[in-house]
């Protein structure tokens, strides 16, 4: 059976983070993994928009965040990998959450304007990718691609 | 605000950081209680940094409520079964 990636966006104000998540979930797909995005409404829409065929992520593998996070805390479901974005204080608040109700692998990928100074606030395990990036996605892009390999070879991992 | 918008609620502070929601609570009210990310209250699950601090007030419960794009809001809610499950 695969793995299961969720990718959990936040407030979709920053640009970078649409383009960001279509290429880490076609990574994480490529990958072998099953991969779900959960969001706001608004974070799916330009998910949906974006990939009009599912190419990268399947229509009915989007979860709405409050739905997610209640499957999550009433032990419905679970991942094997999480990656949080983070770029605001609330990012914060989801990727501290993650870190409790679930037991899977945790990313943070951190970006915009506020990036080091929130990757400086986390202080529980988790692996952290950071760029100060807001429009621009490959310095992400790059630390990811940087990331990806080992990630590969723990997604066909027992 | 999801279900809580169909509930009766007073917002204390609204678009604040989850710290300064945080700080608010234990500032304010004398008897708080310490709790995890996903603490069930009402029909919502509680979003933050632990600890999660949830006042109380007479039959009312005081808790952040988080929104992606618009911050940290601090809710104050009549809960008396809320209010006994905290003091268990």
């Amino acid at each position: 059976m695969n793995k299961k990636a969720l990718l959990l966006l936040g407030c979709p104000e920053v640009p970078v983070q649409t383009s960001i998540a279509l290429y880490l979930a076609s990574r994480l797909k490529n990958a072998g993994m099953d991969v779900f995005v959960a969001g706001t409404d608004a974070a799916l829409d330009l998910i949906k928009v974006s990939d009009p065929d599912g190419r990268y992520v399947d229509v009915e593998k989007m979860i709405n965040l409050d739905e997610c996070i209640r499957a999550l805390a009433e032990k419905r479901t679970d991942f094997d990998l999480c990656s949080v974005f983070v770029h605001n204080d609330a990012g914060i608040s989801y990727l501290a959450t993650m870190h409790q109700i679930s037991n899977a692998r945790l990313f943070a990928i951190i970006f915009g304007n506020d990036a080091e100074s929130l990757s400086g606030q986390i202080d529980f395990k988790c692996d952290k990718i950071v760029a100060k990036t807001v429009h621009n996605p490959n310095p992400l892009k790059k630390k990811i691609e940087e990331k990806i390999k080992e990630v590969k070879r723990w997604a066909v991992s027992n | 605000m999801g279900c809580i918008e169909l509930m009766d609620y007073e917002i204390l502070l609204s678009n604040v950081s989850f710290k300064e929601g945080r700080e608010f609570i234990k500032g304010n009210f004398r008897e708080v209680y310490e709790v995890e990310p996903g603490y069930k209250l009402f029909d919502i699950y509680l979003i933050g940094v632990p600890p999660i601090l949830v006042g109380v007030e007479d039959d009312h419960v005081i808790f952040p409520y988080l929104k992606p794009c618009r911050g940290t809001f601090v809710l104050k809610m009549k809960g008396e079964e809320e209010i006994g499950r905290l003091r268990s």
